[in-house]
């Protein structure tokens, strides 16, 4: 079963990552890289880093470039349309874009015998 | 970035440029940034700069190769070359042990990736322009591209995109060149060393930007 636990925005930079996330107002550049510098310096035997993406509502044609160009329209703008998607790698294997969906696929728990 | 790197950056290309014009290779791991910054080095220094290996994670600190003078149709340019580690999200030791590493040397790699991609980020507010190396093989609809792509252009550094290993039958440019419309893309093969004199002219382009 997927759960994902919502938070808003202005709590982000407070985050424990301990499990699936979904960040109301999509991080900017910036805040993501200094998201991933910050998960970084926190990777040991249990945590391997994290999964992320981030897309915005009204972007019918998700090419890259119109996601760089939002996310500094919205760093400038202090504007937050969108969301993020954030998971630890223990747990998220890959998130994946289409125009139309975000595929989340996560590491199958072992069955126990 | 703050308010004043903006206008640091402004005001230097209003009153006139930087002594040492701080060239960057960025990028995901394995996608050929050493083998650029070593081809680079070696056409203009006849030395290498890097050790390159097929294992993710060999640059695991940032590489300064100072004052390289690239020559071109009469034209000089000099800049210091600023190789940096892959930028990952993720770095799990036990990938390393797939390369048949012992447990120790993976952790230890691991340790030292982490810090790498740290140091890498820190390093993206002293630069003047930017080589972004993506492997034109791999599909380049990653959140780590668009994030790095996305930091340059927002401390407003211009940014040469090269999709390297154009000598692999997989190789796809245009994937490249659809994704990033706004950025000049030029595919070579710093391996084999295909395509460079036309690399070296966007070069200059970049610069004078």
């Amino acid at each position: 079963m997927l759960t994902l636990q919502y938070i808003p925005h202005h709590e982000f930079s407070h985050l424990v990552l301990e499990d699936k996330l979904l960040i109301e107002g999509r991080l900017d550049p910036i805040e993501e890289s200094e998201l991933i510098k910050r998960t970084m310096s926190e990777i040991n035997k249990n945590f391997s880093g994290i999964e992320i993406a981030s897309i915005d509502y009204d972007l019918k044609k998700q090419e890259l470039w119109d996601h760089i160009r939002k996310g500094i329209a919205n760093l400038l703008l202090k504007r937050r349309s969108g969301l993020t998607i954030v998971g630890p790698a223990s747990i998220v294997r890959e998130i994946k874009k289409d125009p139309n969906k975000i595929e989340l696929l996560t590491m199958e728990k072992k069955k126990k015998r | 970035m703050g308010l004043g790197s903006l206008f640091g950056r402004f005001f230097t290309g209003l009153f006139g440029k930087k002594k040492n014009l701080r060239l960057g290779i960025y990028g995901p791991p394995n996608a050929g940034k050493s083998s650029l910054a070593n081809r680079i080095s070696k056409d203009w220094l006849g030395e290498e700069i890097s050790k390159v290996s097929h294992i993710p994670h060999e640059t695991r600190e940032v590489i300064v190769k100072e004052k390289i003078t690239v020559k071109s149709k009469g034209k000089e340019l000099t800049f210091n070359l600023v190789d940096t580690p892959g930028i990952a999200t993720k770095i799990d030791y036990e990938d390393f042990i797939k390369f048949k590493m012992n447990a120790k040397e993976a952790k230890e790699r691991a340790k030292e990736a982490t810090k790498g991609v740290i140091d890498a980020i820190k390093w993206l507010d002293n630069m003047d322009c930017v080589l972004v190396v993506l492997d034109a093989t791999i599909n380049p609809y990653s959140q780590v591209n668009i994030t790095i792509i996305g930091n340059l252009a927002a401390r407003n550094i211009p940014v040469l995109i090269v999709a390297n290993k154009i000598d692999l039958k997989k190789s796809d440019v245009k994937r490249i060149e659809a994704a990033f419309p706004q950025y000049p893309t030029i595919g070579i093969s710093a391996d084999k060393g295909t395509n460079l004199e036309a690399f070296y002219d966007e070069l200059f382009k970049l610069v004078k930007q």
